[in-house]
């Protein structure tokens, strides 16, 4: 067993080169294999800002449990090239228990990582690589990983069979004889981690990582319209999109900007299709002036909001959950929306089509706050469940009754919406606020009836139990919400496991702000602790405002690009709760 | 691309116009191109409910709410956007989009740009009075250089914006000017916009008798253009480059294919995606 009691039996392990060096095609493959073999995982990236080339690692986490955050130290550093490694030496945490492995061809050990004490073990990947043709030091360093770790060597033989079927059998014969190699060089190293292989997992697992599984949710959901603008971190997500919505009979549109994609969406959904967009947040930032179009219209659509850190372009390709006062607050007027927040990467999926269906429903807007590190880190996880929320509008279909009345001030606040092309039911949507007809109206009586009615319609609806995670039932509260989650509920476990019982209380609704449901939430609860990642506090500031929390909140947060790491908090609990 | 719903029989200019009495000035021009709309529903005899019509903000954006058609009255500037995600998802429906110089050149004026490159098949009406009316007599990007203004004292100094040079040069599929005193004569020229494929953008002059009282000159000086409609591009650029901005008629009729999304052919169902996830 390995020798880390505080990371519950997973092995962490990163690559680093230069961009080219293909670290990138090997944690892949690393991760695709493990997943075969029966494993949990998470494969993160991180690059730097060059658009090509630039520097790399590969980032995986594996365990024979669902992964949900990155581990706290990497047990394997394989550097196939130093390049640039003191701009991001930082997103590699090691310790003395780390195994350090360097091509000695690339000079000594930078001070960055040797001053960690790690082990190191020397390995000429470059001067191996030359002894096959045309072999490559990733797929010695990939062969070194896996018999490091002891990866069965079939599945690791099946996936560069897989991966390398597009480049031919010469590349393939390659990579399996440098791999060779590299899992022969490992044998003369000394490492000992867990055993990952004989617990394989048996269930029905999926690679996906959040920007994918947002996709998927929405389309489960029911749309089949998309116009967007490229920004990273949401373009996977839009190229996932535009592939399969074809295969839907649906269609991705590329707008000029994100004025006029989320108004696209805005005219499809007016049209009848639901409809979604995808952006970050200066795109985001953009959309607010139609997103309240789409409040007092009353016009279903969906935006998911990948985050990254802000403001102004910020660090486009890093996470941070600082959207959250823009998503909440950024709208003109009084303009009462929805705004979600998917508790981990496979829950994107559920998230996001539970959005698509409150949108259609309650003909509002939805804001669906993912970040870069949900979105962009692939994950082995099960296959996440089937729910059955599809888009469920109200709709005037023919003129069965006269005086059709579009913001008709019906129970509830949700009245019908005629789809052009129904005869007798024409109507204009508008955002000049309006009588129930839809009539430019600026009197006072309609101004008031109309506010209450949409602020009604979000307010008195049931969103049953999906509105939050709750799990434990500790006298002390955690509350996270987002990506953060996943590093809480890591946190929490390990804390647990040393028998500390803690509340986690994970919202996936933010917004309309259920009080009622928050006091249920922390029934019992002597304090809760806030713990994001963004500089200002935001949700905690939001749940004392907003939510009337019963009992007293404290935080935890600092901005990204890091992410929250599960020793980190349970630190931080530690001390928490002590104090 | 109108794929046109049977004509309905007996259908009069009347039957697209709404109960709603218009906000605007008496005198307005958009009065008449109200009218000239109507009237051209009313020729192709289109079902009220399969048009839409669709706007920004401004006085002549003002128009879906005086039509008896489904409508739209967006934020200011984005209503071609708005009108192109209808239109995609919807090919069955003719739309419409209907506002004014500001509207359109000035905070919209990249998604005109786009909206001509991309050639949806919509039918741009924009109603030109080389002023912000809404807002109380500000210059527009169609003001002349020397309009004395509150807000441009001896005016702007600025070379006016020329929107058909640019609609061609951007790839509109169909340009034409009106002018709002000839209903009968609009009407024609948006009959034409309607039927021909693609983005077809149709300027009329339309005095704002408010605040550019020099407008009501305008019906001295337009004249139908002495020349027929061309589809050489070339010819059309020459002739909308020396153009005095008072020739009326359709000035410019391409042949290029609408942008059209594939919606048809892809029958698959949600599940079937998922196989690409599996392990
Ligand atoms: C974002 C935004 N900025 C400014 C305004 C104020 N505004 C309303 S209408 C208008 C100009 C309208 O001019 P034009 O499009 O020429 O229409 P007209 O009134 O002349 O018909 C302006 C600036 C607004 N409604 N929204
Ligand atoms: S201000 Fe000018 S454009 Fe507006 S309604 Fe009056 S006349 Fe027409
Ligand atoms: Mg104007």
């Amino acid at each position: 067993m390995g020798a880390k009691a505080d990371q519950t039996n997973s092995l962490s392990i990163a690559l680093t080169g230069s961009g080219g060096a293909g670290v990138i095609t090997a944690g892949n493959m690393l991760l695709e294999a493990a997943a075969k073999a029966g494993c949990y995982g998470l494969f993160a990236r991180s690059s730097g800002p060059q658009i090509r080339g630039g520097e790399a690692a590969a980032m995986v986490r594996l365990a024979n449990e669902p992964v949900v955050a990155p581990g706290d130290v990497f047990d394997i550093l394989i550097a196939i090239d130093w390049h640039n490694i003191d701009r991001f030496a930082v997103e590699l945490p090691l310790s003395t228990v780390s195994l350090v492995i360097a091509d000695p061809s690339q000079g000594a050990v930078p001070e960055v990582i040797a001053a960690r004490g790690a082990r190191i073990a020397e390995l000429p990947l470059r001067d191996l690589a030359k002894t096959v043709a045309k072999g490559r030091p990733n797929m010695i360093a990939l062969g070194a990983v896996a018999g490091l770790i002891g990866l069965p060597g079939e599945v690791a033989d099946d996936v560069m069979a897989r991966t390398l079927k597009k480049r031919g059998d010469e590349a393939l014969a390659a990579s399996r004889d440098a791999f060779a190699l590299g899992v022969e060089a490992a044998g003369a190293m000394s490492f000992d981690g867990p055993d990952l292989w004989t617990r394989a997992a048996t269930r029905e697992r999926w690679i996906i990582n959040g920007n994918e599984a947002a996709g998927l949710g929405a389309v489960r959901g029911g749309v089949r319209f998309v116009a967007a603008y490229p920004i990273t971190p949401a373009t996977d997500l839009l190229e996932w999109m535009a592939l399969n919505l074809q295969r839907l009979g649906g269609a991705l549109v590329q707008a000029e900007d994100e004025l006029a994609s989320i108004n696209m969406i805005i005219g499809a959904s007016y049209g009848g299709t639901p409809a979604l967009t995808a952006t970050s947040g200066p795109g985001l930032a953009l959309m607010s002036e139609s997103l309240g179009l789409a409040v007092a219209a009353e016009v279903p659509v969906v935006v998911v909001d990948v985050m990254r850190g802000g403001p102004s372009t910020g660090i486009p390709t890093k996470s941070e959950q600082s959207d959250l006062n823009i998503a909440l607050f950024g709208l003109h007027g009084d303009a009462p929306h929805l705004v979600l927040a998917p508790t981990s990467i496979s829950d994107c999926v559920f998230t996001t089509q539970w959005a698509v269906s409150l949108a259609e429903t309650l003909q509002s807007p939805a804001i669906v706050l993912s970040d870069q590190l949900l979105g962009q880190t692939r994950a082995i996880v099960d296959r996440p469940a089937d729910i059955a929320f599809v888009s469920q509008r109200v709709t005037a279909e023919a003129a069965t009754v006269e005086d059709f009345r579009r913001y008709g001030l019906a129970a509830g606040g949700i009245s019908a919406m005629a789809i052009p092309g129904s005869p007798g039911r024409q109507y204009t949507a508008d955002g000049l606020e309006h009588d129930e007809s839809g009539l430019p109206s600026s009197r006072a009586g309609d101004h008031v009836s109309q506010l209450d009615k949409r602020a009604a319609k979000l307010d008195g609806f049931d969103y049953g139990n999906h509105w939050a995670e709750i799990e434990g039932d500790g006298r002390l509260a955690v509350v996270a919400w987002g990506s953060s989650t996943g590093a809480v509920r890591e946190a929490l476990a390990r804390l647990g496991s040393r028998g500390h019982e803690f509340r986690l209380v994970s919202p996936r609704l933010l917004s309309p702000p259920p009080p009622a449901r928050w006091a249920e939430a922390l029934e019992g609860v002597e304090r809760a602790l806030v713990v994001e990642l963004n500089h200002s506090a935001q949700f905690y500031r939001y749940l004392k405002g907003y939510c009337d929390p019963p009992c007293p909140v404290d935080v935890y947060h600092r901005p990204g690009p890091l992410p929250l790491r599960a020793g980190e908090l349970v630190a931080e609990i530690e001390k928490w709760s002590r104090s | 691309m109108t794929s046109s719903p049977a004509p309905m029989p007996g259908l009069t200019a009347r039957d697209y116009k709404s109960e709603v009495k218009p906000v605007w000035c008496p005198g307005c021009g958009d009065y008449s191109v109200l009218l000239a709309i109507t009237k051209a529903l009313a020729e192709l005899k289109l079902p009220p409910e399969k048009v839409s019509v669709i706007s920004g903000i401004g006085c002549s954006s003002r128009m879906p709410a005086y039509m008896n058609s489904y409508g739209f009255h967006g934020v200011h500037g984005r209503a071609v956007a708005l009108a192109t995600g209808l239109k995609l998802s919807r090919p069955d429906l003719t739309v419409l989009v209907t506002g004014g110089d500001g509207d359109g050149f000035s905070i919209g004026g990249n998604h005109f740009l786009h909206a001509c490159r991309r050639n949806v098949d919509l039918t741009y009406i924009v109603m030109d009075n080389r002023v912000y009316g809404m807002t109380k007599g500000q210059p527009s990007p169609t003001t002349e250089p020397d309009w004395d203004s509150a807000l441009s004292p001896g005016g702007t100094g600025l070379r006016p914006f020329n929107p058909l040079v640019i609609a061609l040069a951007s790839g509109a599929n169909f340009i034409a000017r009106g002018f709002s005193g000839d209903s009968n004569g609009t009407a024609r020229l948006i009959v034409e916009a309607i039927k021909t494929p693609g983005f077809s953008f149709v300027e009329i002059l339309s005095p704002c008798i408010t605040f550019r009282q020099d407008q009501r000159g305008w019906k001295k000086i337009v004249r139908p253009a002495p020349v027929d409609p061309t589809e050489d591009i070339g010819r059309a650029a020459r002739r909308l480059m020396t153009d005095d901005g008072f020739n009326l008629g359709i000035l410019y009729v391409g042949g290029r294919e609408p942008y059209r999304l594939q919606l048809e052919g892809g029958e698959r169902e949600p599940a079937e995606l998922e196989s690409q996830f599996v392990v």
